[in-house]
């Protein structure tokens, strides 16, 4: 079982107390009805889905019920880290070669 | 309408509606564990934030715990640290910690759940055993010490898990999955005396 940290929670929790929650970092537009139909297919539809790191909205449904961000390969299925909602995007992974 | 709450009114006042609390005295004794359904208790679903505080752990009479995972007791009353901004408190001597928190005027939401829940206390040498059985959490003395409390899940059911002493455990779990949670911790309390 995969053992994700809730950074609420501060400490690793298995799995089954999370649920994924789609892609991180995506912004409402601030004038939504001004938005062309090509842009907001974009926004609403359109997701990255990368072959390898993705950052996710997570929540900890099961446990303190927050939302928090995580960063995940979809490759390996390992949690990179995670970090609180609201927090911006990390500019530098851990364990990153580059 | 005004026919229907005559009605409700004179249906609470007949004997008959007697209210029977989920579970009622069920018990079940393994060889190294105990699974009983505790009594009811006065229970409330607090949110507030970081400033509240205070305010209300002075009516609460304890402190609210702030630290992830913890719980503070005092008097028969515990509270339960949930999340970053969400307690449950529970009180099993009667007195009612909703009627403490409505003298509170700093921000807060406090809902009475006495109802909603049912507690099942799990004792003895294999109470771990018995939980780990439907709970995926590191139930050792070093990663849930007593007084220890989380939300968490047991089999599909979500519950309240509170560690009340090194082989006692209070379960907390909706009054409608209380059949489910006591009937797994049973079948689970027979398998972990083996």
């Amino acid at each position: 079982m995969l053992l994700i940290r809730c950074p609420y929670c501060e400490e690793e929790r298995p799995e089954l107390e999370f649920r994924n929650a789609g892609e991180a970092h995506i912004a409402r537009p601030t004038n939504i009805a001004a938005e062309s139909d090509d842009d907001f297919e974009k926004f609403f539809f359109i997701r990255a889905n990368p072959k390898g790191v993705i950052y996710e909205r997570w929540r900890h449904i099961h446990g303190c019920a927050r939302f928090f961000n995580a960063v995940r390969d979809t490759v390996t299925d390992k949690f990179v880290m995670t970090y609180k909602a609201g927090e911006p995007k990390p500019a530098k992974l851990p364990g990153a070669s580059k | 309408m005004a026919k229907a709450a005559a009605k409700t009114k004179a249906a609470a006042a007949s004997a008959s509606v007697e209210r029977r609390p989920a579970l009622d005295g069920r018990v079940l004794s393994a060889p190294d564990v105990k699974v009983e359904v505790l009594p009811p208790a006065e229970r409330i679903s607090l949110r507030a934030p970081q400033v509240s505080l205070a305010a209300l752990s002075k009516a609460l009479g304890l402190t609210l715990p702030t630290k992830p995972k913890t719980s503070a007791t005092k008097d028969g009353r515990t509270a339960l640290w949930l999340g970053p901004d969400e307690w449950m408190v529970i009180d099993e001597a009667g007195n009612d910690p909703l009627a403490d928190c409505a003298k509170v005027t700093a921000l807060h939401s406090a809902v009475g759940i006495s109802h909603r829940n049912v507690g099942i206390s799990v004792a003895g040498p294999a109470a771990a055993a018995t939980i780990n059985s439907g709970c995926p959490q590191d139930l050792s003395l070093e990663a849930f010490p007593v007084g220890a409390a989380s939300r968490t899940i047991l089999g599909k059911s979500e519950i309240v898990l509170l560690r009340s002493a090194a082989d006692a455990f209070r379960v907390e779990c909706w009054r409608s999955f209380s059949d489910y949670v006591f009937t797994l911790l049973s079948e689970a309390a027979s398998d972990a005396a083996n």
